[in-house]
């Protein structure tokens, strides 16, 4: 009993280091991909590639003068970063990061905790992701840091609504809240992005409004805010700003790929597993072929994490009110629509099928009404 | 020595149970106690946390994430969000006032004292823990006790949030001729 308490929390403590390293490693991968994008070297002077270059800006952070504003509400101004990396953190906890480890006649999952609630706790800690932000932006007693907070506060309860209703169609295939049960539903290729791909494309803008990235910055849109929200932060409390959302980003790439790219399934699982465990025996065969999962796991979050950096060095920063246009008068009937596609969907025997066809009917539909209004508007 | 002997004979579902109500009656005791409403409502929040603790400390952890999700995540954040806007150095209320205070405290006191008689009086079922389900709070039991046994209780209040934002649209609906900021 005590090892595997122990492998337990080798697990959980090996989860919480990796996506502290992999948030560091963010920051240098987001410059160098930034670099090639723009055309130039990008950090290459601190270690080999500049590959020590996040030691380098977490140092500079940690020497610098930690200043609070004269008139800023003193344990509210700390509260804020340390708020907005904490429920960075905690959303880890129930993302399943592989299939299990045998030891000693034991099952130890890879996970930090199986809930039956997997997905609503990861939905709850996000929507209290705001009051990081909030918090911060208020307690420094800056005009321009209000807007950013409120800015922040506004943007993701409205983008919030869109991502639970994409959600929902996922929960409507998979019967559970659970993610383990989710990822295991998509086992080998049977991915819930085939089904679900207005789903999928939901999903994705909202975490990316979630996570505060362009195009959805608006929080932090320099050229009107000043820097927004940590306007007067500097040191390391900036750094705790600036670095909870390059976890988030780790978080929310890790949640797209369990719920819709399936986890740690992929194709042609079944024969690694077999071949493994004829070879190596039934215990250490099923161990490395967690392994494997664990690491096509990871391909998948780095991918997603590729996918963010990508957009933010292409796309340019919507407008405010079409920020909120896009939320409420698009994302959200359009999630709608996809919730009752799935709904027909499940109930017939053939959900990739009917899938698709509903998607296209909605399309088609969607073409002819937008035509028949221009005609309209051409005639009067 | 008695008391002792009971605080070392605690197990670990009751240390954490009362570690969270201890926390809870501080958010709570905050809420109403700190000056500044922003204080106000961010104690609030540490009470609905703790509140959600207690959720799943009796198994009921639907309820928990729900309760994070709608009050904590939602409602809460809507509540910073309008406090925030009001300008509270001009408008600090006169709670110094003895009078209110006295007053409040008389009454929250004797509606304290009320229930603690009444919770005392009742004949609350004891649950016998080796026939207890387990289940009893999870989602799974919930659903279906929702569209089985109170179906219509549950759709007549879908209706009644239905109401409620058509209503806040129409509110939030701009009169004809009014200026568009």
């Amino acid at each position: 009993m005590d090892s595997v308490f122990l492998i337990k929390s080798l697990i959980i403590l090996g989860i919480f280091a990796l996506s502290l390293g992999i948030a560091a490693y963010e920051t240098y991968f987001e410059r160098v991909i930034a670099a090639f994008i723009q055309d130039r070297v990008g950090p290459d002077r601190a270690g080999p590639f500049g590959l020590l270059q996040p030691l380098a800006d977490a140092g500079k952070l940690f020497f610098k003068e930690d200043f609070i504003p004269t008139l800023a509400d003193k344990w509210l101004f700390i509260l804020g970063p340390s708020l907005a990396m904490l429920t960075a953190l905690m959303t880890s906890a129930v993302i399943p990061f592989g299939d299990s480890i045998l030891y000693d006649g034991h099952e130890i999952l890879v996970q930090g905790i199986e809930v039956n609630i997997g997905i609503l706790w990861v939905f709850g800690v996000v929507s209290l992701g705001v009051y990081g932000i909030l918090i911060g932006g208020w307690a420094s007693n800056n005009k321009y840091s209000l807007y950013g907070a409120i800015r922040a506060a506004s943007q993701n309860i409205s983008y919030e609504l869109a991502m639970g209703l994409s959600i929902i169609a996922v929960l409507m295939m998979s019967g559970s809240l659970s993610l383990r049960t989710i990822v295991e539903e998509q086992h080998g290729m049977n991915w819930n992005v085939f089904y679900q791909p207005l789903g999928f494309i939901i999903f994705l803008t909202c975490s990316f409004a979630e996570c505060n990235r362009t195009p959805f910055d608006l929080p932090e849109s320099e050229n009107e805010l000043v820097a927004g929200y940590h306007t007067e932060y500097g040191s390391m409390k900036l750094g705790l700003f600036l670095f909870s959302e390059y976890v988030n980003m780790f978080i929310s790439s890790a949640v797209i790929a369990t719920l819709f790219f399936g986890g740690f399934n992929y194709p042609g699982m079944d024969w690694v597993y077999s071949a493994l465990t004829s070879k190596m025996g039934e215990v250490t065969g099923h161990n490395l072929a967690t392994l494997v999962g664990t690491l096509v796991f990871f391909g998948k979050i780095a991918f997603f994490i590729f996918v963010y950096m990508w957009v933010r060095w292409t796309l340019p920063r919507f407008r405010y009110d079409q920020l909120m246009d896009l939320g409420w008068k698009g994302l959200i009937p359009l999630a709608v629509v996809n919730m009752i596609i799935t709904a027909a969907a499940e109930l017939s025997n053939q959900p990739l099928l009917v899938n698709w066809i509903g998607l296209g009917v909605f399309i088609a539909l969607l073409y002819a009404g937008s035509a028949l209004m221009k005609s309209k508007k051409t005639s009067v | 020595m008695e008391t002792l002997e009971t605080i070392k004979n605690l197990t670990m579902t009751q240390w954490s149970f009362y570690a969270v109500s201890v926390l809870t009656l501080f958010g709570a005791l905050g809420t109403i106690l700190s000056k500044n409403p922003i204080h106000s409502v961010i104690y609030l929040i540490m009470t609905f946390f703790s509140l959600s603790a207690h959720y799943v400390l009796l198994n009921a952890q639907f309820l928990a994430a729900v309760n994070i999700v709608v009050y904590a995540g939602a409602i809460m954040v809507l509540f910073l969000f309008v406090v925030m806007f009001l300008n509270i150095k001009d408008e600090a209320p006169e709670l110094d006032n003895n009078k209110i205070v006295i007053g409040a405290s008389i009454v929250g006191g004797t509606i304290g004292v009320i229930l603690v008689a009444a919770i005392r009086l009742t004949e609350s079922q004891k649950i016998d823990p080796s026939t207890y389900q387990i289940k009893t709070g999870f989602i799974e039991t919930l659903g279906q006790l929702l569209y089985s046994k109170y179906l219509l209780p549950f759709e007549l209040v879908s209706v009644l949030f239905l109401i409620a934002m058509s209503g806040a649209v129409m509110l939030g609906r701009k009169e004809k001729g009014e200026r568009n900021f």
